[in-house]
């Protein structure tokens, strides 16, 4: 490889680690972690030396109703702005993944203090152990009224926590809905949590948050023995969850969730078991995983480069950044949540345990209008300081650039990104119908790159 | 419209999606038999908050509209539907819904199939119209093209874009990028057609409301009524359109089941009275068939404030050329007739496919369905 084509492999690596692992980056931004390393870029994703962020105080004071969050719609504003703007994306990310692994809605739990308490757990546990937030989880008031534990009794046990906690948040079911447990496994682990639940329940009425703590009351528990996964005792919901996070199940189960999160929405065996192994070795370190997914030659290669469909929140938040102008947290920033929940993924909302249907199932001709619509907006904000730097690079490529140069400097000014030879191809014929040679062509460049069906992709 | 299959005038098919898992004892409640009030202690129905239909079974008492309906012989209300071996996850339970397909998984939706035989050569992107965000599987199928609409008014694209100086050249562009031949396999097929589709359906629907003028006020603050209300204007402009959907929920009453099935019932009637009155403005009447269902019922016994996932249920066909009545048998209740603590079901859903595909839609149910089964005798030639 050449020093040249080797530069342009590293940018192109770089940009692809920067997208999956947080929301993309400039292409200054991109230039600063070549020159620090593909290595030392993945440790700083892993273990972000920035503090907690500054702008909180700046934040609560512009979005007071956002502070001890009512409903969900009031605590929008606060996970958009964090989106929008934090300088540690991947703990971003990763909230986002085991929100829709471990989904709790807005949709029965309208209480946005507690729905911004559970996003802010994933981002404190949420690259630490899988045994811990599965604890922690079943620890939260939130999931625990929201899967009806606090109506789980001694003598008459609720089973949907149960039944979740091994069909969606653990040891999966097939494509047939089998699981490897049985409907008595579900029953068992139901009696484990009773008695598990949260204080107090939300308030029919809309009387203000309370905030909600966990509590356990032991008179409501069941200490008769349980058969689960082929083992007997008086078991309670952390025995259960011991036994669960064992198993093989577990441990391909959320490696495959990772694997279609962060690589690919297509799983390839070999690595979803090698990372399955690395899942057992660690005891499930979710840090110690995705360090193997970033650094392993499958996901750095170009096949899984734009062959995951971007979420609504990877592609508003991805391409709002691209704009550079959050200084303040203003109506602007929080209006993003919004269009994220008009392509189909209203954030604190999802539509039911089960999170959301990811992959191509996002994009739907409704959303991809949607989608389309908004982009091309963002990248017609010609005042923003991101889209005039943009627009500045392609400049600095030269003057009288051919149409294929044109449409190759636009790509790498929005990120280093690329689109398929096809797409391609009817872009250079646009310019050359419409010309390249002023900053509203180049802008109008940009909005056709994001209207195209590769521009879904990451 | 004058097209005949099997004797049976061609309709339009209006589906409401009741997700969430609709508890079916509790919509229609059978009063009369004392082992409901033993297992349901704390949910039972009785009183004012039943409107009985026989000395058997009543309906709730907030599907006001369902029992005129019903009354004027214009509803037929299946008891006991669902398939063998169910399954109680509400995602797996609405696939085999969404595709009729109880014993293995597939990512094709019967309607999407459906749609494939009215429209083989995919010339009318609208054949189908979802109303709200997100395609529910039911619709799916590679090389069917399916508007999910939020609202009619602003859809399409570009259409909020200022500042672009350049606007009809870039749509020209964008509607070159979109044409479904993908030899790469990257951009997906699929993506390049919901594309297509999205760009072609855009602006037919956008100029439906413009055709449309009723008297009936559909209550804002109402989902399914707006929902319900876009099909209506959808209708109204005659762009084909033969497969319409919309959702309803949720219906996952593990609590509080009482205040929110009521909810969502009074939602429901409303939005389905205003409809039906606009049908008949609109001289849509005997062409369109209403039908709703749900993913699951729910078990038999309560949990004390709610209800938890269960199998087999009620499902709703209504419309002018609906044969009104009570269909199949109202399950029983006794232990000995339970299944894992939930009501055996006696009639297949696909059975009731299999009529709305040949009696209603005017294509053959087998290819649809895999298989022939039994249609019901409840629409009208």
């Amino acid at each position: 490889m050449t020093t040249v084509a080797r530069k342009h492999e590293d940018v192109a690596v770089t940009a692809h680690l920067l997208r999956r692992a947080g929301f993309g980056a400039t292409r200054d931004q991109i230039d600063q972690f070549v020159t620090k390393g593909y290595g030392a870029t993945v440790e700083e994703l892993l273990n972000p030396t920035a503090g907690e962020p500054e702008d909180q105080d700046l934040m609560d004071r512009y979005f007071i109703a956002s502070v001890e969050a009512r409903s969900v719609a009031h605590a929008d504003p606060q996970w958009s702005w964090r989106l929008a703007t934090s300088k540690k994306p991947l703990e971003e990310k990763i909230s986002l993944f085991w929100h829709s692994l471990l989904a709790v809605g807005g949709i029965k739990l309208d209480h946005g203090l507690e729905m911004l308490t559970e996003i802010e757990l994933f981002r404190r546990l949420g690259l630490g152990s899988f045994r811990n937030i599965l604890s922690e989880i079943s620890r939260n008031p939130g999931m625990m009224y929201w899967l009806d534990n606090q109506n789980s009794h001694k003598d008459a046990p609720n089973e949907n926590y149960g039944r979740e906690l091994l069909e969606l948040f653990s040891m999966g079911i097939d494509d047939m809905g089998e699981g490897a447990y049985t409907e008595e496994d579900v029953k068992s682990a139901a009696r484990a949590f009773t008695g598990w639940a949260s204080k107090p329940t939300p308030p029919p009425f809309f009387l203000g948050p309370f905030p909600m703590e966990f509590r356990f009351d032991a008179s409501d528990h069941d200490n008769g023995d349980k058969e689960f996964l082929g083992e007997t005792g008086n078991f309670d919901g952390e025995d259960i969850i011991d036994l669960i996070a064992k198993k093989r199940a577990t441990a391909h189960f959320i490696v495959m969730r990772l694997y279609l999160f962060f690589v690919s929405d297509e799983p390839n065996n070999e690595e979803i078991e090698r990372l399955t192994d690395i899942f057992e070795e660690t005891d499930g370190d979710i840090k110690a995983i995705l360090r193997a997914i970033f650094n392993s030659e499958h996901f750095k290669s170009e096949g899984v480069r734009f062959r995951k469909v971007k979420s609504p929140a990877e592609l508003v938040f991805g391409t709002a950044r691209l704009t550079d102008r959050f200084d303040i947290p203003d109506m602007d920033s929080s209006t993003l949540a919004n269009q994220s929940m008009f392509m189909g993924q209203h954030l604190l909302n999802p539509p039911g345990v089960e999170g959301w249907h990811e992959g191509e199932e996002w994009v739907d001709s409704g959303s991809l209008i949607e989608r389309i619509n908004f982009a091309a907006s963002e990248l017609g904000r010609v005042d923003s300081p991101g889209i005039r730097r943009m627009v500045e690079l392609v400049e600095l490529t030269g003057d009288n650039l051919q149409p294929d140069e044109f449409v190759e400097a636009c790509l790498d000014a929005m990120g280093s990104i690329d689109i398929g030879a096809k797409s391609k191809s009817v872009l250079v014929d646009h310019a050359t119908q419409n010309g390249s040679g002023s900053s509203d062509r180049v802008v109008e460049m940009f909005q056709l790159i994001v209207s195209t069906p590769d521009y879904q992709y990451c | 419209m004058a097209m005949k299959t099997n004797g049976h005038k061609q309709k339009n098919l209006v589906v409401i999606q009741l997700s969430g898992g609709n508890d079916y004892l509790n919509t229609l409640v059978p009063y009369q038999d004392g082992l409901y009030y033993d297992f349901r202690p704390n949910m039972g129905l009785k009183g004012e908050d039943l409107i009985p239909v026989d000395d058997k079974v009543a309906f709730n008492s907030h599907m006001g509209t369902f029992k005129n309906l019903f009354d004027q012989d214009k509803m037929a209300v299946m008891m006991g539907i669902g398939y063998p071996e169910p399954n109680r996850s509400h995602f797996r339970s609405m696939d085999i819904w969404h595709t009729a397909e109880p014993t293995t998984t597939s990512a094709v939706g019967w309607l999407g199939k459906a749609n494939s035989l009215i429209d083989p050569e995919g010339k009318n992107p609208i054949t189908t119209v979802n109303f709200g965000r997100g395609l529910p599987r039911s619709l799916a199928m590679q090389g069917v093209s399916v508007a999910s609409v939020g609202a009619l008014e602003t859809y399409g694209l570009y259409t909020g874009l200022s500042g672009a100086k350049n606007k009809d050249a870039m749509l020209d562009t964008v509607s070159r990028i979109y044409q479904p031949m993908s030899a790469e396999g990257f951009p997906s097929q699929r993506m390049l057609e919901t594309g297509r589709g999205a760009l072609d359906g855009a602006d037919l629907l956008r100029e439906a409301p413009l055709s449309y003028s009723s008297d009936v006020e559909y209550p804002e603050d109402n989902p399914i009524a707006q929902s319900l209300k876009g099909i209506a204007q959808v209708m109204s402009a005659e762009l084909g359109t033969r497969i319409h959907y919309a959702s309803h929920g949720s219906f996952d009453t593990h609590t509080a089941e009482l205040v929110n099935h009521a909810i969502l019932w009074d939602q429901l009637s409303t939005a389905v009275s205003c409809f039906v009155d606009d049908l008949k403005q609109l001289g849509k009447s005997e062409e369109t068939v209403i039908w709703m269902f749900s993913e699951f019922g729910r078990r038999i016994a309560d949990n004390g404030a709610g209800t938890d996932h269960g199998s087999g249920g009620a499902a709703f066909v209504i419309g002018d050329s609906v044969k009104g009545g009570l269909y199949g048998e109202y399950p029983k209740l006794g232990l000995a007739d339970q299944l894992e603590g939930d009501v055996k079901f006696n009639t297949d859903f696909r059975q009731i496919y299999a009529t709305l595909l040949e009696d209603v839609l005017g294509v053959e149910s087998e290819p649809v369905l895999k298989q022939k089964f039994n249609k019901l005798d409840l629409v009208r030639t």
